[in-house]
């Protein structure tokens, strides 16, 4: 057990020196993208663990972007899928039926931009009643929308209706699986470090306090929620590309309560506890599909026993050094340093 | 001009009037006491001024701007900050952040620098980060900037909230109930401490206080609330010898 500890306190360290290195990102994101065309390209990969791969980014993008709201800003909304049926039909539609079957490839990323801004602006319109006043509307409205999005699109007969849609190209690759989802943590991770970020944070701990210290809560609580409901989006429509097929039924509260088991499981307010739930998750339901119906037992106990032994996730209110500005670290250093110049030139 | 005039402010809960026919005109650098016993209204008055309640009669107005009908971020900005009878901190954040968030309202990028990490973004947070560790040094909390606000045990709490009110850089200090909590020997040190930050911030202060030995050591006015009313104004020395006040608050330990 000892023996595992060091090893593991040795690989940790190593890798902090690895991810403290200033071109790490840079280079993170040349490899990544090189690998997983060279993968997609060539086939090195089985494609079966090429497809779950897919899955994992698409639940690490809705997963980030859920934590914003319910980790990091400490409100309660479980309408994340019906922000993906948004994205998922709007950039279907798209490639179906707007853009010339010859040069899909082309237009794809057009189309998964377009399916997060419809998703975006639809967060804009359930934010603007949600946060009109202080107090917890955000859950029930956020089911009730989910509830409307399902039925009207059972309701769209040019859309499928029920039956849904199909005819989409398989145009969800790794690539760009990796592209949507590093830009998604990156957007993200940024915001939080922020101004903003601060904002959404004291919003959560303390939203009377923070709108005394000059934090316009509502603002804040309007951009982060739009935020978030374009990062659905995006998922939305990689997640019908990949598929290839979508109906309403796959956007119900059952997918947002997938969602929520990842945050909560990862961790809260926690880029690297979003991508360690959503990892775990996804592979997890990978694992256990041998099981059938008994997966649906064994999920909501997993989820209990969390809440139980580590209630805020694995992760926690933690982040990973990676993830962390070493900014703050070296602005303070500078300051302590050139405080004690001061004082020893001053007697 | 006085600094903050408040007129015939008036507000009701339900029926119950909290805050009636209230009137004060603070002027530029005083230090005023709001005394009163459980339950007269004092932390209410706080609350209308900050625009945490909007208030249902009254005007009150800074450097003559009416702040009714503003958010408390608006009214923040123009210059009043305030800490809460019960500690408001941001338990899990750092120190730092504590203060850092105080600095929202007068941040010079956009969220778009922000997001790409350019422009001004780097020396708008460097600048930010060394103004709250200054801040904070003042305080002596700059060795637990990078300690959660909840781990500080409660006089550094209390201490810390007092910072963070400071780094929105107010015109005016409201201080609710800062010595909640204490004993005597920590009371005296607080009444230089206040008349300190007075000076050293040149902030005028309105200071909520149960304990009289507070307000009457340095307070140059006070102001007595019973049952929402102002039952009288004056000096310390006048307040002390007003029957009406000693009335109010018979029953209650007069410690004076
Ligand atoms: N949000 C509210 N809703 C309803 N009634 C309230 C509210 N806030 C305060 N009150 C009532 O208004 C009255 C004045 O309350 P306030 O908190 O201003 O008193 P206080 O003078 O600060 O008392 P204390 O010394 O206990 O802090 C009390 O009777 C209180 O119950
Ligand atoms: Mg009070």
């Amino acid at each position: 057990m000892a023996k595992i500890k060091s090893i593991y306190e040795n690989v940790m360290s190593r890798w902090q020196a690895l991810t403290d290195f200033k071109f790490f990102w840079p280079l993170f994101m040349i490899t990544g993208i090189a690998f997983c065309m060279a993968a997609s390209t060539y086939e090195f990969i089985d494609l079966y663990v090429q497809l779950i791969l897919i899955y994992v980014g698409i639940n690490i993008i809705l997963t980030v972007s859920l934590n914003l709201i319910n980790g990091y800003m400490g409100e309660f909304s479980v309408g994340h899928a019906g922000f993906m049926a948004v994205g998922a039909y709007v950039a279907s539609l798209l490639t179906v039926h707007v853009f010339p079957p010859g040069a899909q490839n082309l237009f794809f990323p057009l189309a998964i931009l377009a399916g997060g801004l419809a998703a975006a602006l639809i967060g804009f319109l359930v934010a603007i009643p949600s946060f009109k006043t202080r107090g917890d509307y955000l859950a029930i409205v956020t089911l009730a929308f989910c509830m409307i999005v399902k039925s009207v699109l059972e309701n769209i007969d040019a859309i499928g209706g029920p039956r849904g849609l199909l005819g989409m190209e398989k145009l969800t690759t790794l690539p760009w699986v990796f592209f949507w989802t590093a830009l998604s943590v990156w957007v993200i991770r940024n915001l939080v470090y922020s101004n903003f970020g601060r904002g959404v944070l004291s919003i959560r701990e303390d939203e009377i306090a923070s709108d005394l210290m000059s934090v316009n809560t509502r603002q804040v609580k309007i951009i982060a929620f739009v935020v978030s409901s374009f990062f659905a989006g995006i998922a939305g429509g990689l997640f019908a590309h990949a598929l290839q097929f979508i109906n309403p039924r796959m956007f119900d509260i059952i997918k947002s309560t997938d969602i929520l088991i990842m945050v909560y499981l990862g961790g809260i307010a926690s880029i690297a506890g979003s991508i360690i739930g959503a990892v775990i998750y996804t592979i997890l339901l990978e694992i256990l599909r041998p099981l059938g119906v008994w997966r649906m037992v064994f999920m909501p106990l997993m989820l209990v026993l969390l809440m139980i032994y580590r209630p805020r996730g694995i992760m926690g209110l933690k982040e990973a050094r990676m993830f962390t500005p070493l900014r703050d670290l070296v602005t303070e250093k500078l300051w302590r340093q050139k405080k004690k110049e001061a004082g020893d030139a001053s007697p | 001009m006085p600094l903050l005039k408040i007129e015939k402010v008036t507000h009701r809960f339900a029926g119950l009037c909290a805050v009636s026919d209230f009137n004060l005109a603070v002027e530029p650098h005083e230090l005023i006491g709001v005394i009163g016993p459980n339950g007269a209204g004092k932390t209410t008055v706080f609350n209308l001024i900050t625009g945490v309640y909007r208030a249902s009669e009254g005007s009150i107005k800074l450097e003559g701007q009416e702040l009714v009908g503003k958010t408390p971020h608006q009214i923040t900005k123009l210059g009043i900050a305030r800490t809460f009878q019960n500690i408001r901190l941001f338990k899990e954040l750092s120190v730092l952040d504590n203060v850092r968030t105080a600095h929202y309202g007068r941040i010079h990028y956009t969220p778009a620098e922000a997001l790409l990490q350019i422009g001004r973004f780097r020396a708008e947070e460097k600048r930010i980060t060394h103004q709250a560790l200054d801040l904070l040094a003042i305080f002596k909390l700059d060795e637990m900037a990078g300690e959660k606000a909840k781990n500080l045990p409660y006089g550094l709490q209390r201490r810390l909230e007092i910072a963070r009110a400071l780094a929105t850089e107010p015109k005016l200090l409201l201080l609710d109930e800062p010595a909640a909590g204490m004993n005597p020997n920590e009371i005296i040190q607080l009444m230089d401490f206040i008349r300190w930050i007075r000076k050293t911030f040149s902030v005028t202060i309105i200071l909520i206080e149960h304990q009289m030995r507070l307000v009457m050591g340095i307070c140059e006015r006070l102001v007595v609330l019973d049952f929402g009313a102002t039952i009288a104004t004056g000096l310390p020395v006048e307040i002390q010898n007003n029957p009406k006040v000693l009335e109010a608050y018979l029953g209650e330990e007069v410690a004076v």
